[in-house]
């Protein structure tokens, strides 16, 4: 995994609720064995029409939002289904930070198994970013892992909460089976106490 | 020792490692594997080197591609779908875990088949790469979904790095009204606390309704955990969980099922457990649900009309103005005058042999609206031969129902079952997202029994009317 290191990009402003997998990526592309490749597809039936053309309205298909590695969400960002496909599409497009006032549980975990981060902000804040984001590339968004800090293009800083041992991992692209796997005596003394205690696990 | 919950229980008995920081590798006792979210894992693992660590403790089953129609044992046609079972096929045999092809009667469902074989089992941890896992929390396990890197790292570690989510009691009092099933709890839920009321948490269910339900009741109840946003779904184990497993064929014998048996009766939350947030509905106020948009919180009572945009606040206003327009409702309109040009009955909320019995019980001796679309898509081969047996297949395929074979089917249309822009689906499936059944398609979630009254009648209906 690539290490997560301090960017400035162009933030795509998404305000609607509850965008779920479904809309990130369809199931007609959950039937690849790979994980790459699926950015074309992304949010796939709001980007193209049945035809496959580009939808105009849709934000990234804009010229402003073409190349956005953020995108700025309304509420409960990634609710469905568990299909790691949708960070994978995301990432395939270029987005690194996805920023809602909140995330489905599977979907802001996934993001993390990708070098993605999603970040958790009041109300107040994400207004101010989407607002941010409303203006296009001309107000690129810095965002400082490090220092868990997103800086608008006037210099307004706004502070982020993260996972210590998830930053950890991103910021130094670690595989956490190799981490985990590094804890085998642990695992190894759990599975002895368990065939005792309950054996007929 | 301090008061815990079921789920602090659950945990405790799991934690391999803790670190400082409170993440914690959880142990996972059943893995269950299906063909959609494991073959970048198992590629994985082959370029890595890594083996499975417990593959006696994993399981794996075809289930979200497969057609249902016959002859899907020797061919199925879509070929991206084939070579994914394909994939399945070999890594099963490659890694060596159990598994069940679509050639073998068992075959159906994952969330079905793992309870059905008995591998479900109070107590557990059981993940799968899929969001319907919160299915088995029906019997007293930690059961929850899972992204695909996760999927490997389980399959190479047999555990979870995970962070304790919050206890969440949700409880219905009293009893139900005739007609008002699990189905409609669990969607009720979910119109109370919304699709993101439960993140964070890991819901218990439990009060007198709850107690009331039988272990299908249970799982539809715990499998929509996920769409309100928990990270799992709980009902502590009784007396009708322990009648369910006894015998099954993974399930424990003899002195293995009494040590099972005197753990599993200390699995309940104590009565000083302290919860970070608890819902109470009553059992009598739920009605039987239908929803209107395009997420499963959009949900009222059969008798009620479709809301305006201007009846909800914040993002939800543009959300229900979008849905609307999606489902092509007018504000005002009754639900009860909603018409629908296709049925489908299953999925792993709604495809166990008591939601085919609900339904057929309401079909019997009728036929469905002329044009109608309509089918039943059994759980797992084992559902549906027992459903064949009972002579419910017949009440389906006299009353004009397609009688299919086992899988996810229309619910999540991987598979050719599919709906055609603009038309309309009473569903019994758990999600109304926008395309979920097909590209323009549009999807009201139900209970087996109102899905069946709509067949009947064309429209959604109380299906009250029809008892």
């Amino acid at each position: 995994m690539d290490k997560f290191e301090t960017f400035t990009g162009i933030a795509a402003p998404m305000p609607l609720v509850n965008i779920d997998t479904d809309m990130i990526i369809p199931k007609q592309f959950l039937k690849t064995i790979k994980r790459s490749g699926l950015g074309v597809h992304a949010f796939d039936e709001m980007r193209y029409d049945a035809e496959g053309n580009e939808n105009p309205d849709f934000v990234l298909n804009k010229p402003q939002y073409r190349e956005s590695q953020i995108i700025v969400a309304g509420d409960n960002f990634g609710c469905g289904s568990s299909r790691e496909h949708a960070p994978w599409a995301l990432a395939d497009f270029g987005i690194k930070v996805v920023v809602s006032t909140s995330f489905a549980d599977i979907f802001f975990n996934n993001c993390f198994k990708n070098g993605m981060l999603p970040i958790i902000l009041p109300q107040d804040q994400v207004d101010l970013l989407m607002a941010e984001a409303e203006k296009g590339e001309n107000a690129r968004l810095s965002v400082d892992l490090e220092n868990q800090q997103i800086t608008t293009s006037d210099g307004t800083v706004i502070s982020f909460d993260v996972d210590a041992f998830k930053k950890h991992c991103l910021l130094n692209g670690l595989d956490d089976i190799g981490l985990t796997m590094e804890k085998e005596a642990s695992i190894s003394a759990y599975e002895a106490q368990a065939a005792q205690s309950r054996p007929w696990v | 020792m301090s008061p815990k919950t079921l789920y602090d229980k659950i945990w405790d008995a799991h934690v391999a490692h803790e670190a400082e920081d409170g993440t914690c590798l959880l142990y996972i006792d059943r893995h269950l594997v299906h063909e959609v979210t494991s073959p970048q894992a198992f590629e994985g693992l082959r370029m890595t080197g890594r083996k499975v660590r417990a593959p006696e403790k994993t399981i794996a089953v075809p289930d979200h591609n497969v057609p249902t129609t016959a002859g899907r044992d020797t061919h199925i046609d879509n070929e991206e779908s084939r070579i994914q079972v394909e994939a399945l096929d070999k890594n099963a045999k490659d890694f060596g875990v159990h598994y069940y092809p679509v050639s073998d009667i068992r075959q159906g469902i994952v969330h079905i088949v793992g309870p059905e074989q008995g591998w479900t089992l109070p107590g557990m941890t059981v993940v799968c790469g899929d969001s319907h896992t919160a299915t088995h929390g029906a019997f007293g396990s930690l059961a929850h979904g899972i992204g695909t890197s996760e999927v490997e790292h389980v399959l190479a570690t047999q555990t979870l790095i995970q962070k304790k989510s919050k206890n969440m009691k949700v409880e219905i009092t009293g009893t139900l009204a005739p007609g008002v099933t699990a189905k409609d709890i669990t969607l009720a839920v979910i119109g109370e606390t919304g699709t993101a009321g439960g993140t964070g948490y890991v819901i218990e269910y439990c009060g007198e309704a709850i107690r009331g339900l039988s272990m299908e009741g249970r799982m539809t109840v715990c499998n929509m955990a996920i769409e309100g946003g928990a990270r799992a779904g709980l009902i502590a184990p009784d007396e009708t969980t322990f009648e369910y497993v006894k015998g099954r064929p993974h399930a424990p014998k003899g002195a293995q099922w009494e040590a099972a048996l005197n753990w599993w009766k200390t699995l309940y939350s104590d009565d000083d457990a302290q919860w970070d947030k608890v819902i109470t509905i009553r059992g009598e106020d739920i009605a039987p649900v239908v929803t209107w948009g395009t997420s499963p919180e959009d949900v009222l009572p059969i008798s009620g009309v479709v809301p305006a945009p201007e009846d909800f606040e914040g993002g939800k206003v543009d959300a229900a103005r979008r849905a609307l327009d999606y489902m092509d409702l007018k504000p005002g309109m009754p639900l009860s005058e909603i018409e629908i040009d296709t049925v489908f009955i299953g999925s792993c909320t709604n495809g166990r042999i008591e939601d085919l019995r609900a339904a057929a019980a309401i079909l019997k001796g009728k036929k469905i609206k002329d044009g109608m679309r309509a089918m039943v898509v059994p759980g797992s081969g084992l559902v549906r031969a027992q459903a064949e047996e009972e002579g419910i297949a017949d009440i389906f395929k006299d009353a004009g129902f397609e009688w299919r074979l086992a899988g996810c089917s229309m619910c999540l249309a991987m598979n050719p079952d599919q709906l055609q822009p603009g038309e309309r689906c009473a569903a019994t499936s758990n999600r109304n997202f926008e395309g979920r059944q097909g590209r323009g398609g549009r999807t009201h979630l139900l209970s087996p029994a109102m899905a069946a009254a709509a067949a009947v009648t064309g429209k959604l209906t109380d299906v009250r009317e029809l008892m």
